[in-house]
Parts: structure tokens; C-alpha cells; sequence
């Protein structure tokens, strides 16, 4: 193996997160007396949680690695990918990165009250396109949507779309850019067969393109089709890391349990 | 077991000294003041077109529309009409008191909206900030272009509403202009120092109408500035006639009318508008800047 040539992308030494949530009360601690008591004995902790969600990961991954990321649901994996992106602090530890990763998400918030073109628009500028590019793609990113094949739903607000429609067109917006590591959550699992095959193309593209890719989802095929490692996560920390038939095998007869 | 894992143990470099040989950044770095502007006005597109859309969602429920942009201010004028100065008369003998005091109700409520729209722009936005990368200041600022471009429109209804009282049209006009701008800079400059503040203490979005309301009592809004200068000397004074949103009201008000009192000479008005859109406008931006990575927790 020739080790000295292979380039890492993306490392993480020991990635805490932990979420704050902010008025998660509880039960009998809803009354301004009860909050007045917390005050003056200072334990405010009934009214900021703490989620510690990813506890202490550590990978290397490196240039020309799809990696799929599995665990059961509320393991950590979307909110590692986020902290990978850079979109979540890390509480201790670090993760480096090269360039600037992108996160391609199907919550990815777009307005709801706006059409489906002037979504387009906002996003793309979110991500920093310049207005002319912007212009020159949006026919593009609508048409591999697919969301006007039963009409003219471009020029309808978003709040009218179905949740697949949305989740179509929020994958395109964000596929419409190039990325260096890129980072996939979920977002092949939408839409229909038809739209799924396009959709996986277009990660293909995009993975020859970029340095290295990361796959959150559920579908075990989807995993096997285009990672050749895994990580598996589970309430936070890493199980198993390795070639992907290995790790799914594993996961697969912790899973029957 | 995993091969990568098994090589790096070999060579035996710790990932700290593997990210810095390799050139890796990480995820959470936060940029210079200089190069975040930079960035900020790269941008500016994004600015733009995200208050567009905000102005557009929040009136395309409604069957009138963008009509709402005239018609909010005008009521709003005609509702103080009535309550001061029909029913009140708060103005106390003072001659032509109803665009003084519609001058104060508009340029006191631009800022006003643009703090409390601010304060909500970091945590009315979570969705979007978790999901992709834009520099954070992009939200107040858009924040702070929907309510200039409000105000602009209601600008429109406030000269209306001067020369149907009977003002003349002076070339002291023009002075509305490079006001206008000090005030947006200072709207700016409170609109990102709000955005911290409300997404880090959330406490505090429920006292600012409080707040709001007790500063709109000190700017001389609903009557004559003369009340000060009245009842109150030295120090006080001086204190209360410092009040930006007072300075940037009567500079309005000496623009857009003849021979009335102001707080103090022209040349001091100035010089303390200057200062506060300045100082407002850099430390809000600095005090944002400094706690870009931390936005999006929580």
C-alpha cells in the first residue's frame, strides 16, 4: 500500500458535540413561580439540556474515498456530517479539512412563501455563485428537478409542492455546485426510482469531481453501490471502520439483535 | 480492522501534525476582520435578493400587497394624528406640530423595526445558517436593507404628509440624504450587534419593546424637544441630547421644516450623528464578526 501518497481530506482528533437546547421544560416547571425558584437556586439546567451527540470521533479520510456513514437513527451521523461542513461548532477536539466541504442535504431550509424559481436563486447565491452563473443555471437545476412535469410548478410558491417535489428540488439546488469534499445526507433516498437514478449519477459526477465524498443512508444497497469504506456509528461514537462489507456485515447482525 | 486506522499508528503521527502537513484547515476557523468584509461583499447578491425575498413572503399573503409599504406608514401617521394631535395636543400651542411629530413617529420606527427584526435575524433563520455556508452577517444586513427600503417608501408618504402642512420646498431638503445614510449605518451597525445579542441571551428580545419604548419616550418623538431644555440642566442635559435617535431626529426635522427649535446648533447635530453611525456601525460589525462560528448552535 502506498501510503506516503495518499493525500488526507478530511481528519478528525477526538470531535465532542454537544447541542444546547434552550427551553426544553419539562413537566410542573411551567409556572413563573417554578422558573423564579430556578433563578434564585441557579440551576438553570432545567431549562438548557445538554445533547452530547457525537462523543469522541476520530477518522482520517482521504482524496478519492466515498465513505458511507451508517448507525441507527439518532446516532450522530447527520450531525457529524454538519460538523465536517462546519455548519455545527465542535465542543472539543478538532476537525480539519480541506477546502471548504459542502453539505448536501435534503433540510436544507429554502422559503416556502417564495416559488420554486426564486428558491433556486436564493440558494444558489447562498452558495456563492455570482447572479450571470446563477441565471444561466437555473433552467438547468429545474429542469433535472423534474418539478415541472406536471406543470408549470416553478412559478408556484414551495408551500405548495409535495414533500418529494421539495426534497427533488432542494437536492438539485445544491448538486448545481462543484465540491472539494462533498458530504450527502440522506439525499439519495428521495424522490422516485426515476428520480433516483438520475440523482445517483449525478453523485457519481460530482464524486469524480471532488476529493473525497461522504454518505449518510439508510439503504444498505445504496451504501454498497458507492462506498468502498463505512463508519458506523452508534449513540455517538465510532463501532466500526473498514471496508464496507465488512463494517455492514457487522452492523447487520447488530441490527437483528 | 480498518486499514487507515492501522497506518497512521504505523507511522505514528498524531491528526494534529497530519492536518498542518497536509495543508488542512479547520472546519471552524474564523477569518480576519478585513477578509470577512471581504467575503461579506462577495456576497452581497445573496443580501439582496434574500431581503427581496423576505419583503415578498411576508406581503404575498395579503390581497393588497407591496400597496402595504405606503399604506402601513400613512396609518401609522394618521393614528398619532389623531391621538396627539387632535385629542391630546401634546404640541402645546406649537405651530405646524403634525410634521414634527410624524418626522419623529417614521424616523424613530425605522430603527426601531430594524433593532427588533434583528434581533431575530440569527434564530428566524437556523434552517438556512445549518444548512449552508454564507457569511452570517449576510442575515441582519439583509434585515437592515428590508426596513431601509421600507423606510424609503415611507419617506415618500412623510413629504407628502410636510408639504400638505404647508412647509416650503427648501434646498435645506437635500441634507436628507446624507442623514438618511448616517442612519442607515447606524441601523446596521444595531442591526448586527442585536443578532449576537438575540441569539446568544434570548432573554432580551422579550424586554426590548420595553426597552424600545422608553427610548422612544427620551427622543423627544411625541413632543416638542423644548420640554428638555425645560425642565432639565447641565449633565442631564447633555445626556439626553446625546441620544443618537434624538440627533437623528432633529436633523430630519431641521431639514424638512422652517424656524423650528432645535436640540442644539446644527454643527453639534452633526458632528454627534457622525460619531454615532461610526461608532454603531464598526462595533456592531465587529461584535457580530467575533462570534460568527458560534451561530447555527443550539
Amino acid at each position: 500500500m502506498a501510503d506516503n501518497e495518499r493525500v488526507p481530506t478530511v481528519i478528525a482528533d477526538d470531535a465532542h458535540i454537544i447541542y444546547k437546547i434552550v427551553g426544553a421544560i419539562g413537566t410542573n416547571q411551567n409556572s413563573p413561580l417554578s422558573a423564579f425558584k430556578r433563578v434564585l437556586t441557579r440551576t438553570n439546567s432545567a431549562n438548557i439540556r445538554e445533547v452530547h451527540a457525537v462523543k469522541g470521533v476520530s477518522f482520517v479520510a482521504y482524496r478519492g474515498e466515498a465513505i458511507g456513514l451508517i448507525g441507527s437513527n439518532g446516532s450522530g451521523k447527520s450531525t457529524l456530517l454538519r460538523a465536517v461542513a462546519g455548519l455545527l461548532p465542535v465542543a472539543k477536539g478538532a476537525i480539519f479539512a480541506a477546502g471548504q466541504p459542502s453539505l448536501l442535504g435534503v433540510n436544507a431550509a429554502l422559503m416556502a412563501d417564495l416559488s420554486g424559481e426564486r428558491n433556486v436563486e436564493l440558494g444558489c447565491l447562498a452558495m456563492g455563485m455570482s447572479p450571470s452563473e446563477v441565471k444561466a443555471r437555473t433552467k438547468e437545476i429545474i429542469d433535472f428537478s423534474g418539478i415541472n412535469e406536471r406543470g408549470d410548478f416553478a412559478s408556484l410558491p414551495m408551500r405548495t409542492y409535495s414533500s418529494g417535489m421539495g426534497a427533488r428540488l432542494r437536492f438539485s439546488i445544491a448538486a448545481a455546485k462543484q465540491h472539494d469534499v462533498l458530504l450527502i445526507d440522506e439525499a439519495l433516498a428521495t424522490g422516485d426510482a426515476k428520480f433516483r437514478r438520475r440523482s445517483e449519477a449525478r453523485v457519481r459526477e460530482l464524486r469524480a469531481q471532488a476529493g473525497t465524498v461522504f454518505l449518510v443512508s439508510h439503504s444498505e444497497q445504496t451504501i454498497r453501490d458507492t462506498c468502498e469504506r463505512a463508519i458506523w456509528l452508534e449513540s455517538g461514537s465510532i463501532r466500526a471502520d473498514g471496508p464496507t462489507e465488512d463494517v455492514l456485515k457487522e452492523y447487520e447482525t447488530f441490527s437483528k439483535k | 480492522m480498518p486499514e487507515t486506522a492501522v497506518a497512521d499508528a504505523a507511522t505514528g503521527v498524531s491528526p494534529r501534525e497530519l492536518a498542518r502537513r497536509h495543508g488542512l484547515t479547520s472546519s471552524g476557523r474564523l477569518l480576519g476582520p478585513v477578509e470577512y468584509s471581504r467575503q461579506l461583499w462577495g456576497y452581497r447578491h445573496f443580501i439582496g435578493a434574500h431581503a427581496r425575498a423576505k419583503t415578498a413572503s411576508a406581503l404575498g399573503t395579503t390581497n393588497l400587497g407591496t400597496l402595504w409599504q405606503v399604506l402601513t406608514p400613512a396609518i401609522n401617521a394618521l393614528v398619532y394624528y389623531i391621538i396627539f394631535g387632535v385629542v391630546i395636543g401634546t404640541g402645546g400651542g406649537m405651530k405646524n406640530f403634525i410634521p414634527y411629530l410624524c418626522i419623529g413617529v417614521f424616523v424613530f420606527g425605522f430603527t426601531q423595526t430594524t433593532v427588533s427584526q434583528g434581533m431575530n435575524a440569527i434564530t428566524s433563520n437556523l434552517g438556512l445558517i445549518r444548512a449552508l455556508h454564507f457569511p452570517r452577517a449576510s442575515l441582519p444586513l439583509s434585515v437592515a436593507l428590508v426596513e431601509i427600503r421600507n423606510f424609503i417608501t415611507a419617506m415618500g408618504v412623510l413629504v407628502v404628509i410636510v408639504l400638505i402642512s404647508g412647509e416650503p420646498i427648501t434646498l435645506e431638503w437635500l441634507l436628507i440624504l446624507p442623514i438618511m445614510l448616517l442612519q442607515m449605518l447606524f441601523n446596521m451597525g444595531m442591526a448586527l450587534g442585536g443578532a449576537r445579542l438575540g441569539s446568544k441571551m434570548r432573554d432580551i428580545k422579550q424586554l426590548i419593546p420595553f426597552i424600545m419604548r422608553f427610548w422612544m419616550y427620551g427622543s423627544a418623538v411625541l413632543y416638542p424637544v423644548t420640554r428638555f431644555t425645560d425642565h432639565l440642566q447641565g449633565w442631564k442635559l447633555h445626556l439626553v441630547e446625546a441620544n443618537p435617535m434624538l440627533v437623528f431626529i432633529e436633523l430630519y426635522r431641521h431639514a424638512l421644516m422652517e424656524d423650528i427649535q432645535l436640540a442644539g446648533s446644527p454643527r453639534l447635530l452633526w458632528t454627534e450623528a457622525i460619531i454615532w453611525a461610526a461608532v454603531i456601525s464598526v462595533g456592531g460589525f465587529l461584535y457580530f464578526w467575533r462570534g460568527e462560528k458560534g451561530y447555527g448552535r443550539g
